[in-house]
């Protein structure tokens, strides 16, 4: 691995933290997000809410599109790419993109394997649902993880365990003996050295963000206060009553998250929220985050 | 023990307090326009200078900060924190707290392909500084009061005009901590008879 390369992709990701990313599918949806104080916005054709009803094969955004809303807004521009699609991540990395998301929402191109992402010099986020699954992320070189949580379910829970079972796999590593480790990487299928890392760190190596169901600025605080450094907001804001004022409320209680008074600020007035989905009502085939391992 | 403010509104501020820590000093997040006046320096991070313009508006934070300068209290800014200090802002031209005699560029070498690490040329001691500058803007003219510490390339990359400090770089990412150290000696040489008073 080149050093100095990860180094500058999670760099970038350091620089997100205590932020807000939402989803935008055109220019005037991107304008929106950062006059309300996103730190990244994530281009998309469609934002997960539309995908679900409309159903079809979900794939990269158009470069027009891309391209659109990069000359739009002066914050990052991230763009999903179908997981094991290193085609269209190479396409990205040429369009010039600040960061690829190896997305769960859209559909996959390879059930096997993810993208090799050591290759690009772009950094790369990708979903976890365990510490195993994002130690896999991170061995094949994402430089930042988050919750795959159940997108545009606008439904927390998922994104709420998936955060509280990476963070106890977390605490639990750090408990065990140097013999435990390897039986540890064994069981949770996870890179040896980077088993080792977390035990004796008692953290990821690369930030961790939170995704998938954030629908409110109280969602916002909750994933913060679980440990989450930053959220992403995928329907939650153009699929409610008044975008751009809950886009600001959400930007607000991210960073005052500890502080309950100012969330309870935030959350006033914003008209109506998405409307959401039961997850423990979908089927299995339903469910997003099962893709990819 | 000496008392750091990192201003916490969004950014790598927890990379700051980390370096802030490892030198010895007490490092104290900020959010909110109370919280500055008792600090001894300010750090302001790197992050995204659209997001922290709208808290530094909506929290008042805009006056409170610059008291802090007026009264020649030390201010470090690195990248965003630079751009948020500088006098002008360009591509695209934004407000700024206008607190040192630079003019800056954003983004001035491209996007996040663009972002590199290099050893750039310092009048710190201890040889060149490794430097890590992601999307990172670029300070296009400095006034006449401004020293420049170090450069890449004939341009400056950190500059000191009076008891304001800014970096395009992120000293905050390195193992190198004498930008660091460079600020917390101009904390300490900080002369209180000289001070103009704090007026609120």
């Amino acid at each position: 691995m080149n050093d100095n390369l990860m180094r500058l992709k999670t760099g970038l990701a350091e620089m997100l933290k205590g932020g807000v990313i939402m989803d935008v599918t055109n220019a005037e949806q991107a304008r929106i997000a950062e006059d309300a104080g996103a730190v990244a916005v994530m281009a998309l054709e469609r934002v997960p809410a539309d995908i679900r009803a409309e159903g079809g094969v979900a794939r990269m955004a158009s470069p027009k599109r891309i391209r659109e809303i990069m000359a739009t807004v002066t914050i990052p521009v991230m763009a999903k790419v179908r997981i094991g699609h290193f085609a269209e991540a190479q396409i990205l990395e040429a369009l010039g993109v600040d960061f690829i998301d190896e997305s769960e929402v859209l559909t996959p191109a390879d059930e096997e394997h993810h993208v090799d992402k050591h290759q690009f010099k772009v950094p790369f986020v990708c979903g976890a649902r365990d510490l195993g699954e994002a130690l896999r992320r991170i061995g094949e070189g994402a430089a930042m993880i988050r919750t795959k949580g159940e997108a545009g379910s606008g439904n927390i829970v998922e994104a709420v365990r998936h955060l509280r079972r990476i963070s106890h796999e977390i605490k639990r590593l750090t408990i065990l003996g140097p013999e435990e480790l390897m039986a540890e990487a064994k069981q949770l299928g996870a890179p040896y050295e980077l088993v080792r890392m977390v035990a004796s760190e008692g953290r990821l190596p690369v930030p961790n963000f939170a995704a998938g169901g954030i629908a409110t600025p109280a969602d916002a605080s909750l994933c913060m206060q679980l440990g989450a450094e930053s959220v992403f907001v995928g329907s939650g804001i153009f699929k409610s009553s008044d975008p751009a004022v809950r886009a600001r409320a959400i930007v607000k209680a991210t960073t005052h998250y500890r502080e309950a008074m100012l969330v309870l600020e935030a959350s006033e007035d914003l008209g109506d929220a998405m409307r959401g989905l039961d997850v423990s009502k979908m089927n299995e085939s339903e469910l997003l985050q099962t893709r990819g391992w | 023990m000496i008392r750091i403010g990192v201003l916490a509104i969004q950014g790598d501020f927890a990379a700051h307090a980390r370096a802030v820590g490892r030198i010895g000093a007490n490092a104290i997040e900020v959010r909110r326009a109370n919280d500055v006046a008792s600090l001894d320096g300010l750090i302001i991070p790197g992050g995204e200078t659209t997001t922290m313009l709208k808290f530094i508006e909506e929290e008042d934070l805009a006056a409170p900060i610059a008291d802090f300068a007026r009264a020649r209290r030390p201010i470090f800014g690195t990248c965003a924190g630079a751009i948020l200090l500088a006098r002008e802002v360009y591509n695209p031209a934004q407000a700024s707290l206008g607190l040192i005699d630079i003019v800056v560029e954003r983004n001035g070498y491209g996007r996040q392909v663009d972002s590199f690490i290099a050893e750039v040329e310092t009048s710190i001691e201890g040889g060149p500084l490794e430097a890590v500058f992601i999307r990172a803007p670029r300070i296009r003219r400095i006034g006449p009061e401004v020293k420049v510490i170090a450069r890449l390339n004939d341009e400056p990359v950190l500059v000191r005009g009076g008891n304001i400090l800014a970096a395009t770089f992120h000293p905050e990412l390195t193992e190198d901590l004498r930008a660091h150290s460079l600020f917390v000696e101009m904390i300490r040489s900080f002369d209180r008879s000289v001070a103009t008073p704090c007026i609120a």
